[in-house]
This record gives C-alpha cells, sequence and structure tokens, in this order.
C-alpha cells in the first residue's frame, strides 16, 4: 500500500515535470554548457559570477531595462554579490554604500519643497533609466524594455531564456525572411513568423523579432579578475546575475529545505515505527 | 452525535462544565470514536486534509497582514514586499501557493477514494454531499486566491472565468458585472476577490465540522464496504488513527516540502511574474493544474453556453452520484466490471487534464500530421482527444455507473469486517 502511495506520488510529480506546451514554434532555450551552478537541490550561487553580471547589468543593460525591486542593500544580503561576513548587515557594507553613492535619487528637499537629486544610500532601490513606460517606448522605437527584477523568472527556461537570447542572435537572417525596420531575428523568441516569410510554407525559421539590437558582445565588458569577455561568458554572467535578482533568497530556501527534509525523514520514520508498534496485535487486513 | 465514550468528569470545574456545556465530552467521543479497524492508507486523506485547511488558514492570515490589495500595489507587495523584504515571507508564500496544489492533490485522492469504495453510498449520501460543497468551496477560493497576486495569468485567469458567466442568458451579464464591481476586471474585481478568498475559508472550515458530523453519525466506511457489525471490527480512533494519519501526514509534507523548498516554481506559470497588462494577452492563458479536467471539457464544446454548461454539469455529476449508483455491494473491491470503468475513468480524467494545459488544435501525435478533418478540427488534435474523453466523463456517471451497477455480478462479499474473506484472491488484489 505503501509503495502504491509512493509510485503515485511520484507519478504525480513526474505528470507535473513534463513540459507543458509540446509543440513550440522557437528553440528551446539552453543554458551554458557547462551548467549553473545554481541547479539541483544543494546548488548555490556563484559569487564572483554575480559580481560578474552585476558588472555586465550595470555596464549595458540597465541603460534600458530597469531593476526596481532590488534595493542596493539586497546586493550585500547573504548569497547577494556583494555579502561580505565582515560586516553586520548589508548596510554597512562598503560595497554596497560605494554602489549606492554613484546613483542619483530623485527627492524632496525638506526645507523648500523642491525636487532635488542626492547620492543614494543602501536603502533605495536601482533607479529606473526612464521616468515612465512611454519615455522609454520613445525611446526604443516603441519598444518598453521589461523590468529585470524577476524577468528570470518570467520567461519559460528561465535563466537559460535570457542566455540563449542574448547570444542566439543571428546575424544574417535566413534568405527569404523580411526583417521589419527596428526588428532582430531571434530564434529563440517567441513569435510567428510566417506571414514574413516566403520560402516554403512548410519551412517557417523557428523563432520571432525582438526590438533589442544584440546587447553583448565579444570584450564589450572587460572583468578585473582577467575572467573570459567572450560574449558566452558574459551572458551566463547576467543571466545569473538576474537568476540572484529574481530568486534572492534561493540559498536560504535550499539551506532551510535540507534541515525540514532531514527532520520529516527522521519524524515519519518515528511515527512509523509508532504505528508499527501500536498496530502489532491488531489484525486488521 | 452517538455517545461511546467512557469519559467521566472527575474533577469539579469538569462536573460543572459537562451540565452546561459538555465540551470535553465531545473531545473525548471523538478521541475515542470506534472507527473500523481495516481502514488502509486511502482513508488518511481525509486527516491530511484538516492538516491542508489549517496550513492554508495560518500562513494566509500572515500574509494578508502584508498584502495590499489594489491594482497599483499587489504585485509589488507581493513580490517585493513578502518574496524579499518580509521575515519569511518567501516561506510563507512557498507553502501558502504550492499549499493550494498540495490540498488539491489530497482532495482528489480523497474523491477518487470515496467513490471506488462507495462511500457515498446510504447512510452516507449526506456526507458526500457536504465533500461536494466544499470542494465546491475550495475550487472558488482557490480561484480567487490565485487572483490576488495579480501578475499577468492571474488577470486574465480571472478575465477568462468571469467571462464565461456571461454567457447565462438574462442572468449573465448581471452576475459579471457584479463579481467585477463594474465593466471589466481591475480595482473593484481584486478588492472584493480578496475579501471574499478571506471568507471562504471559513465557511469550508464550517461545511468540515458538518463534513465530520455526518461522518460520525453511520461512522467510517471501510474497504470492505460492509458496516461495523460488532466492537471487535473496530478500534478507538485515538492512538490508532492519529498515529496512522500522523505517519501519512509526515510522508504527504515530505512531498510539500519538495516543492515549497526546491521546486517552488513548478507548478505555477512563469508570465504570473508579469505584472496584470489588460493592454498584453497572454500567447496561452491557461488555469492551475487542479482546474485542467474543467478547462478541458469546457474547450470541449463549440459553444460557450454549452461549454460552461458542460463544465458545471461536470461538477454536478457528482452531487448526483449516490443515486445513480445502484449496486447493493459498497466496495469495488468485490465489483470487478465497475473497478475496471472506475480505471478507465481515473485515466481519463487525468487525460482531460492534460488536454487542458495543450493548445486545442495541437496534434496528439506530433509525427502523424494531418488525418481526417471531423467537424471544425482534425482527428488528431487535442479538442478531439477532449471530446472523447469528456463523453467518458459523462457516459461514466449517466449511462455506465447506473447500467453496471444494475447487471454486474459482485463477488461474494464478507459477513463482516473481522470474518475470514471468502474471495481473498480478490481481495488481495487492491
Amino acid at each position: 500500500m505503501l509503495r502504491k502511495l509512493f509510485v503515485l506520488a511520484a507519478l504525480v510529480g513526474l505528470a507535473f515535470s513534463a513540459p507543458a506546451f509540446a509543440a513550440s514554434t522557437r528553440l528551446e532555450p539552453e543554458g551554458p554548457k557547462g551548467g549553473w551552478s545554481f541547479e539541483g537541490p544543494f546548488g548555490t550561487y556563484d559569487q564572483e559570477q554575480l559580481q560578474r553580471g552585476y558588472k555586465v547589468y550595470r555596464e549595458v543593460c540597465s541603460s534600458c531595462h530597469s531593476m526596481n525591486m532590488v534595493a542596493f542593500r539586497n546586493l550585500g544580503d547573504k548569497g547577494g554579490p556583494f555579502w561580505d561576513p565582515q560586516y553586520k548587515s548589508a548596510v554597512e557594507n562598503g560595497y554596497v554604500k560605494a554602489i549606492a553613492k554613484d546613483y542619483q535619487i530623485a527627492d524632496i528637499d525638506r526645507d523648500t519643497g523642491d525636487v532635488v537629486k542626492r547620492p543614494g544610500t543602501p536603502a533605495d532601490h536601482f533607479v529606473a533609466p526612464f521616468a515612465n513606460e512611454a519615455a522609454a517606448r520613445a525611446s526604443n522605437g516603441g519598444a518598453n524594455p521589461p523590468d529585470m527584477s524577476l524577468l528570470a523568472r518570467a520567461r519559460e527556461g528561465g535563466p537559460a531564456y535570457v542566455y540563449s537570447i542574448v547570444t542566439g542572435y543571428v546575424t544574417a537572417p535566413p534568405a527569404g525572411l523580411t526583417v521589419p525596420a527596428g526588428k532582430y531575428y531571434n530564434p529563440y523568441m517567441n513569435g510567428d513568423l510566417s506571414s514574413f516569410w516566403k520560402g516554403d510554407p512548410n519551412q517557417v525559421p523557428k523563432g520571432g523579432f525582438i526590438a533589442m539590437p544584440p546587447p553583448l558582445a565579444d570584450n564589450k565588458v572587460s572583468f578585473d579578475d582577467k575572467h573570459s569577455s567572450k560574449l558566452d561568458a558574459e551572458a551566463a554572467d547576467v543571466a545569473a546575475f538576474l537568476m540572484w535578482a529574481a530568486d534572492p533568497k534561493m540559498e536560504e530556501r535550499k539551506q532551510t529545505g535540507l534541515a525540514v527534509m532531514i527532520f520529516l525523514l527522521l519524524f515519519s520514520g518515528i511515527l512509523y515505527g509508532s504505528y508499527r508498534a501500536l498496530w502489532r496485535n491488531i489484525d486488521h487486513h | 452525535m452517538t455517545a461511546h465514550t467512557t469519559y467521566e468528569p472527575k474533577t469539579a470545574i469538569e462536573r460543572w462544565l459537562d451540565t452546561r456545556l459538555p465540551i470535553i465530552r465531545l473531545g473525548a467521543e471523538v478521541l475515542e470514536f470506534p472507527t473500523p479497524k481495516n481502514l488502509n492508507y486511502w482513508w488518511t486523506f481525509g486527516g491530511i486534509l484538516s492538516f491542508c485547511l489549517a496550513t492554508q488558514i495560518i500562513t494566509g492570515i500572515v500574509l494578508a497582514m502584508h498584502y495590499q490589495a489594489g491594482g497599483a500595489s499587489a504585485f509589488l507587495s507581493v513580490e517585493q514586499g513578502i518574496m524579499r523584504d518580509v521575515n519569511y515571507g518567501w516561506l510563507l508564500r512557498g507553502i501558502h501557493a504550492n499549499g493550494a496544489s498540495m490540498f488539491f492533490i489530497a482532495v482528489y485522492i480523497h474523491m477518487f477514494r470515496g467513490m471506488y469504495y462507495g462511500s457515498y453510498k446510504a447512510p452516507r449520501e449526506l456526507l458526500w454531499l457536504l465533500g461536494c460543497v466544499i470542494y465546491l468551496l475550495m475550487m472558488a477560493t482557490a480561484f480567487m486566491g490565485y487572483v490576488l497576486p495579480w501578475g499577468q495569468m492571474s488577470f486574465w485567469g480571472a478575465k477568462v472565468i468571469t467571462n464565461l458567466l456571461g454567457a447565462f442568458p438574462i442572468i449573465g451579464k448581471p452576475i459579471t458585472t457584479l463579481l467585477w464591481g463594474g465593466f471589466a476586471v481591475d480595482d473593484p474585481t481584486l478588492n472584493r476577490f480578496f475579501s471574499l478568498h478571506y471568507l471562504l475559508p471559513f465557511l469550508i472550515a464550517a461545511v468540515v465540522a458538518l463534513h465530520i458530523w455526518a461522518l460520525h453519525v453511520p461512522g467510517n466506511n471501510n474497504p470492505v464496504g460492509v458496516e461495523v457489525k460488532s466492537k471487535a471490527d473496530t478500534v478507538p480512533f485515538h492512538p490508532y488513527y492519529t498515529v496512522k494519519d500522523g505517519f501519512a501526514i509526515a510522508v504527504f509534507m515530505i512531498l510539500f516540502a519538495v516543492f515549497v523548498f526546491f521546486e517552488p516554481d513548478a507548478l505555477g506559470h512563469p508570465d504570473n511574474f508579469i505584472p496584470a497588462n489588460p493592454l498584453v494577452t497572454p500567447s496561452h492563458i491557461v488555469p492551475e493544474w487542479y482546474f485542467l479536467p474543467f478547462y478541458a471539457i469546457l474547450r470541449a464544446i463549440p459553444d460557450k453556453l454549452m461549454g460552461v454548461i458542460a463544465m458545471f454539469g461536470a461538477i454536478a455529476m457528482l452531487f448526483v452520484l449516490p443515486w445513480l449508483n445502484r449496486s447493493k455491494v459498497k466496495s469495488m473491491r468485490y465489483r470487478p466490471t465497475s473497478r475496471m470503468y472506475f480505471g478507465f475513468f481515473v485515466v481519463a480524467c487525468c487525460i482531460l487534464g492534460y488536454c487542458g494545459a495543450q493548445l486545442p488544435d495541437d496534434a496528439v501525435i506530433p509525427g502523424l500530421g494531418k488525418t481526417v478533418t471531423l467537424g471544425d478540427s482534425d482527428l488528431n488534435s487535442f479538442v478531439w482527444l477532449s471530446r472523447i474523453m469528456t463523453l467518458y466523463y459523462f457516459a461514466y456517471f449517466v449511462i455506465i455507473t447506473p447500467l453496471v451497477s444494475l447487471r454486474e455480478t459482485p463477488l461474494p462479499v464478507p459477513d463482516s469486517i473481522s470474518t475470514p474473506v471468502l474471495a481473498v484472491a480478490a481481495a488481495k488484489k487492491d
């Protein structure tokens, strides 16, 4: 009976882990070759990678993409890119303070009521590059660059999607595909290209159009630790950083989970033993 | 409730209480309740469901302290406030969001168990009906709860489902307007959904109390389906079933914890990490997994109104089940023919659930390509698979169950729970 329950649980798990969408008109996103450091129940973020990813975000992505939900202090939280155990709290973290100070935050002068700019503090959030959606669209050919706080969880494929989009641009689109002005062909993008395709209707290229020009290239961002500045390394770093931004509590969650699992396994073992002992003399079949 | 307790008030305060509000006596009766000794693990899901309800209410009350209903604040209060800034907010929300799925896994097993062992048959029809009411309330609660984070799937799910009610003639429009609190899904909709999402769980708890009351009058059904004949057939609920249910709950918590701590997004949808936007429709709107079979039934019918009626009809079938089954034997252990059809029924429900997550016109067998076009779609499509399964779903209730219950020859049934079973071989099978 118990075995049946386990089989059932396994089947239920399997049914829901199977990809929900069988047919797809885009290429399945794939992560970097070595996989992610944060995969699996014991996976953690690679702090050096998060720092490199932060640099990519700061120097490239942040000129168009906001990250409104992330505060500077989050960078110094446990598991974050600039966490340093010597500081009691992220607010005291030297890196965090320095990063925050580089930003100018809109505020109200308490004495005059004027709108002023002041240097950021660890409590402030990242500053959006555009004042509002209309301004963002006006500067980006009508497209609104999505906020990056949750981006890595808001797309099918997660961080692999971010990595694939950034590395997946095809410089020479297939002959027969008309790419509209201001758009780029990317086989990992969702979309339906059939109305832009002049070739064999059964051979419509996979993917879609994206308004973002290829954001990264080899040697676009350089790293102090002489880490590779190849496109795929930069893409992997920024995807990992965005995964952290979207799920900053992942390490805490998995660590808690491990303790909970150990407790539950022991606890159910004890309960099973009590059950067997209690029912020993009762014929119940 | 029948008195079957050895409880005697020993202290003065207990005696005082016993003649005024015999609440300790009630507790003693529940704990000592004579329970069939042959209940198998499928019977532990009642206890598991109580655990689920308590978990949802406790985590929900704390989450409500941090949640802000409102189009401009809801998404932020969940994804920034609760998930990032509230201490252990990620844990509370992880438990609450995945808890809904766990609740439905448990309730579906509980319902299938009731169907298999004929637990809805006399004198337990009302027990079953109360269970159906709980299930309905659960669906309403879960649906409104999914709307609260105000992500894209929350918003568009709310829009699709509330729009369905608009299909009813005359009353449809006023009902949708009332649900929306206006003429579109907007702030007022979110606010009333929050209010109702907080209210309904307490109604569920009240109906659960009735459900348990209705259980304690005839007592538990059991895998043999023969009523309790003597004291030899039963054991007191405590400690025998408190410990057994406790073990089952602990095992269930392991499955629960796998999702909460290691796969928190597995049962959700990535689009719900995008704030609600009335101007951008997601390419593929899907409800949560526990609604998928009904969603497939809805989409199987080309006409909107008929689809909605079929969807509600599918739930209504459960309410009339006690009067559709005419068999004198409760447990399908002794009804091999019924057991086979029931097996198909469970499979059909699972296939319907799978169809609900697919695009209706996609091919079931991708390599096969186009086959025969029947009506509006190709035969090799999920919409046709849904139609066949929907047909079986309804046929199972209105044709197969009554017919088989009248015509089949059941296997010999033991005289009582304690007497050795004649058809040992058949019993061992399940």
